[in-house]
């Protein structure tokens, strides 16, 4: 338990902050290139046509994980945001900041390739359905962010307090992405897996593997680009102190410990 | 805790809850008439908007599609199983489109009985599977019906 409670309290210091994680960012990257490798390959390849969509399907395993990585980096923003709200945490600060672009990268890609799957399948790149808006709005919520924060640049701490303002109130709009399909009549398929409801939509494994591996796959290139941001964000923010100065010159000198 | 960050604990809570709400109470209002979206009984029922598009949404009835000869017009009838329309369209029907799937189309009524739609969009479920899966479901099904009826 005090390894615990001593491991929480080194994350939340900067110093020690980039002291650990520096390390972990290449397991990361080799985990997440190697199972989009897999995941790809087994899911574009291998797995099984789908008995109405034929191979136009195989976009899911993009698609999907990237939906679920947009709502999930919202939601750990909202909680960074929370952090920094009321305790004013730095290493909180910057992980809600390293996750904005992530964040709107994978709701991009969401978008694009639900476009490209709805021209032939449905008939249309767009609707305004109101899964498709709400993802859209959560666009709008990412580049927001971005925005308040870049608005308040000379001052990153007051800049990162209005985004995490800003990202709170957004929160409202994760349920309505997850539930759009459900309150509404909407042109977009319910869920064909959740957490709590399990995989009912896909009972094929060889249909299902790919998607899970391509979803872990998004996790962990999210930890590695996520960590691999905020620990710049903390030497940006932090270059006048003491603990950057030594970063710098043990970089300089070639020492890698 | 220190009574600052209560402080501001409780204003977060309080800017989330607010937001929350106020969300609830728009989409609720809202959620009627936002898509303008009927259904084959309402539309039987006359309960349509007159002269504007709306967007009529449910099966494509078994066995109902057919070609206008020399143009490029088809016609099919959309039914929730208790009513159904019959719909007019010209144009490329997208990939999903078949009898017995869902189908959301958009446009008028031309008079009670024909809806003329401008855009057919299909609507695919929640459910892929290999093609010999949905064999052996399809293979099964008469058996699911008496089972079905069994427990009714």
């Amino acid at each position: 338990m005090n390894r615990i409670v001593k491991f929480y309290h080194e994350m939340g210091s900067p110093p020690s902050f980039y002291r650990i994680t520096r390390h972990w960012l290449k397991p990361m990257l080799f985990l997440a290139i190697v199972l989009t490798l897999y995941g790809l390959i087994d899911g574009l390849f291998f797995a099984p046509t789908d008995y109405q969509q034929g191979d136009s399907y195989r976009i899911i395993f993009v698609h999907v994980p990237a939906a679920w990585m947009s709502m999930f980096i919202y939601a750990i923003i909202g909680i960074a945001g929370i952090i920094t709200f009321v305790w004013r945490m730095k290493v909180a600060e910057a992980v809600m900041m390293a996750c904005v672009p992530i964040g709107a990268l994978f709701t991009v890609i969401t978008l694009l390739t639900g476009m490209l799957w709805g021209k032939p399948m449905w008939g249309t790149y767009w609707d305004w359905d109101a899964r498709m808006t709400s993802e859209l709005i959560l666009l709008f919520l990412y580049i927001g962010v971005m925005g308040i924060y870049s608005a308040y640049e000379e001052d990153p701490r007051k800049a990162a307090r209005l985004a995490a303002l800003v990202a709170i109130i957004g929160l409202v709009n994760l349920p309505i992405i997850r539930y759009s399909v459900v309150w509404w009549t909407s042109i977009h398929q319910g869920s064909s897996i959740s957490l709590m409801g399990g995989s009912n939509g896909i009972k094929d494994w060889d249909m299902l593997r790919p998607l899970l591996v391509m979803a872990l796959a998004t996790k962990f290139y999210f930890i590695y680009s996520m960590l691999s941001r905020a620990q710049s964000y903390l030497l940006k923010t932090e270059s006048k102190k003491q603990w950057v100065k030594q970063v710098i010159k043990k970089e300089l000198s070639g020492d890698q410990s | 805790m220190t009574p600052t960050r209560k402080k501001r604990l409780m204003m977060v809570l309080m800017v989330a809850v607010g937001v929350g709400i106020a969300t609830g109470i728009f989409l609720t209002a809202f959620k009627d008439n936002m898509m303008y979206f009927k259904s084959p009984s309402e539309v039987s029922q006359q309960n349509y908007p007159v002269n504007r598009s709306f967007r009529l949404g449910g099966m494509v009835k078994e066995s109902s599609m057919r070609r206008i000869p020399d143009s490029l017009k088809v016609q099919f009838e959309v039914t929730d199983f208790a009513a159904s329309v019959l719909v007019e369209y010209e144009g490329i029907l997208p990939d999903l489109f078949r009898e017995g799937q869902g189908v959301v189309t958009i446009g008028k009524m031309q008079n009670d009985q024909l809806f003329v739609a401008e855009e057919v969009l299909a609507k695919h479920d929640e459910n892929y599977m290999p093609p010999e899966a949905a064999a052996a479901l399809e293979a099964a099904k008469p058996k699911y019906k008496n089972t079905n009826k069994e427990s009714n």
